[in-house]
């Protein structure tokens, strides 16, 4: 009874998550005329997928596979140097005491609250005199400044390297440099895939940011990309309707973040819980 | 990692000693370059477009005389501005709203996760969370497209006059509840187990354990997820710009603040009355988030 009255509306949430992804799954296999005239969770009477997949990558001299090669680009170099960064001074104000630390610490967490978007149009009217517009750097490095990303590196790396161990390296004759490499980096690896992961999250769905920095679409990541091609659907002046296009475009796009959350589910959970949240 | 382990010996020690100060400057040393880093994207990426957006909101770009120093016109401006006004209503709105239902919604799931009582926790706990990794365009895709009347389930209803701000709070429910429940389930995992063991002695159930113990072990993670949720609020933007395009008519261009801004920079070439917005957005969102901290307690702040 108990049992049931907790599990019924846990389902509900569950069904609630999912099904709109099912959705999608089932919209990817259809084709344009399939689309209009079959049940949302079910197949329609053609199966479309691989020829889905085929027109996505070909349609307009093959924008898709640019798109997705940009994203990729800019979610690895992205939030891989975020993580790197982060890690370093997260460690640093763990471990070291030098003047500023403090001081620093207090702005990371004051910036903590400062809404990255609302700095997107500033951000973009200064990289216009800096040169930096419609190039990828104009992507890369607000991507790389992520004050969560430091506030919980310092805080995972408080707990997880005890000084008695940066201490007994010291006495072994091992450089603040090696140290950090050799033993810091492997103590931090849950810390370390919980900032990658949710930096990743933050540059691969990113669209306001990207929207506003690129004009050229050789340079656009899947989310401007996807959205021109929709709102070319919506608008249906300027062309074709290519519902099939956004939807199968969509599917591609979201499955390696899920990919890499289901795989890398035991690091950024003991991450999460170990470190993260401890106040 | 091929190097050789560093022992961790105690016992090579040779006493404690008072650390000479030489090697207190090498730590000093030691910080700043591990911090330097982070310190120079910091610069570039945030204080830097901070200064240029207050910098530019100082002055105005006109016809005759080109860029004149004009001081707070344009805050006078943003603050008896009609579409500014209701743009900020309409997230503020959003706000006391979307929140409530998303966080309500994301601690029963944590504690329900967290009870022990249910089974194949993992499957929900997976399942809830996966839309957190859907980009924001995508959700917008997906439940535009549910809501229209072409091949949708809802016959179109959910993009009409008053319902599409309920239906863009609908995709933002979606898409955070299960990263909101996550956090709260990891700041409930680290409870020490013998309170519940000293609370079953004294004869406590499970929703007396809940309340008593787990709702107040979550105050600070529900704090954190609150801040996140303002901020998320007062700067929505991707959700209702790409559906602008299934209900123009609705979704106007000042529709949220941010989206004001946006349109003001790129349509109208207002760049200083845009960056004059961003900063008061900024600034309403960041007292929003501490009176929130502050009524929250002293004792629960961030640090």
């Amino acid at each position: 009874m108990k049992r049931a009255a907790l599990t019924i509306p846990m389902i509900g949430m569950l069904l609630y998550c999912v099904l709109p992804l099912l959705w999608l799954l089932f919209a990817a296999t259809k084709s344009n005329a399939g689309l209009f005239g079959s049940p949302g969770l079910w197949f329609a009477d053609d199966f479309a997928l691989l020829d889905n997949i085929r027109q996505v990558f070909t349609y307009s001299g093959g924008a898709y596979g640019r798109w997705f090669a940009n994203s990729v680009l800019y979610a690895v170099a992205g939030a891989g140097g975020a993580t790197i960064i982060c890690a370093l001074g997260g460690y640093a104000l763990a471990t070291y005491r030098f003047p500023g630390a403090r001081v620093l610490f207090a702005v990371v967490l004051g910036a903590i609250t400062v809404p990255t978007t609302a700095l997107a149009v500033p951000t973009f009217l200064l990289f216009t005199r800096l040169g930096l517009v419609n190039t990828p750097w104009a992507v890369l490095i607000p991507a790389l400044a992520s004050p969560f990303g430091l506030y919980l590196m310092k805080v995972y790396a408080a707990d997880a390297v005890p000084a008695s161990m940066i201490e007994a390296a010291r006495i072994d004759g091992a450089g603040e440099l090696r140290i950090f490499v050799s033993i810091a980096l492997r103590l931090l690896r849950p810390g370390l895939v919980t900032v990658l992961l949710f930096t990743l999250v933050a540059t691969w769905n990113n669209y306001f940011l990207p929207l506003i920095m690129l004009s050229d679409p050789a340079w656009y990541p899947l989310t401007v990309g996807l959205e021109q091609w929709n709102s070319q659907t919506g608008s249906a002046s300027g062309g074709q309707a290519v519902y099939n296009l956004v939807i199968t475009g969509s599917l591609i796009a979201i499955i390696p973040l899920i990919l890499s959350f289901l795989f890398l589910q035991r690091y950024w959970q003991s991450g999460l819980s170990a470190g993260a949240i401890k106040q | 990692m091929a190097v050789k382990p560093l022992t961790t010996v105690a016992g090579r020690r040779r006493g404690v000693r008072a650390r000479p100060r030489r090697r207190a400057t090498r730590y000093h040393w030691a910080g700043w370059a591990f911090s330097a880093p982070f310190c120079l994207v910091f610069l570039i990426a945030i204080v830097a477009p901070l200064a240029y957006a207050v910098y530019l909101s100082l002055y105005q770009d006109r016809l005759v005389g080109g860029n004149v120093f004009v001081g707070l016109a344009n805050y006078a401006a943003a603050f008896s501005d009609r579409l500014f006004h209701v743009g900020l209503g309409r997230v503020a709105l959003f706000l006391v709203v979307q929140v409530p239902i998303m966080l309500t919604l994301a601690t029963l799931a944590a504690l329900a996760l967290d009870s022990g009582r249910l089974r194949w926790a993992g499957v929900y706990r997976v399942g809830i969370f996966v839309p957190y990794a859907v980009p924001a365009v995508v959700a917008t895709f997906i439940w535009g497209y549910l809501y229209g009347d072409d091949f949708g389930l809802f016959g179109g209803a959910a993009l009409s006059g008053q319902w599409i701000l309920v239906s863009i709070g609908n995709i933002t429910t979606w898409s955070w509840t299960g990263y909101n429940m996550l956090i709260l389930y990891s700041a409930l995992r680290v409870v020490p187990k013998e309170l519940y063991e000293a609370a079953e002695i004294d004869g406590a159930g499970e929703i007396r354990k809940a309340v008593s113990i787990k709702l107040p072990a979550l105050r600070p993670a529900l704090l954190l997820c609150t801040i996140f949720s303002i901020i998320g609020s007062f700067q929505l933007f991707n959700e209702p710009n790409v559906l602008a395009a299934l209900a123009p008519a609705q979704i106007t261009t000042y529709y949220t603040p941010n989206m004001y801004a946006y349109n003001l920079a790129f349509n109208g070439q207002q760049y200083n009355y845009a960056a004059a917005i961003a900063v008061v957005l900024g600034l309403v969102t960041i007292v929003v988030s501490y009176a929130v901290q502050l009524t929250a307690g002293r004792r629960e702040r961030l640090s």
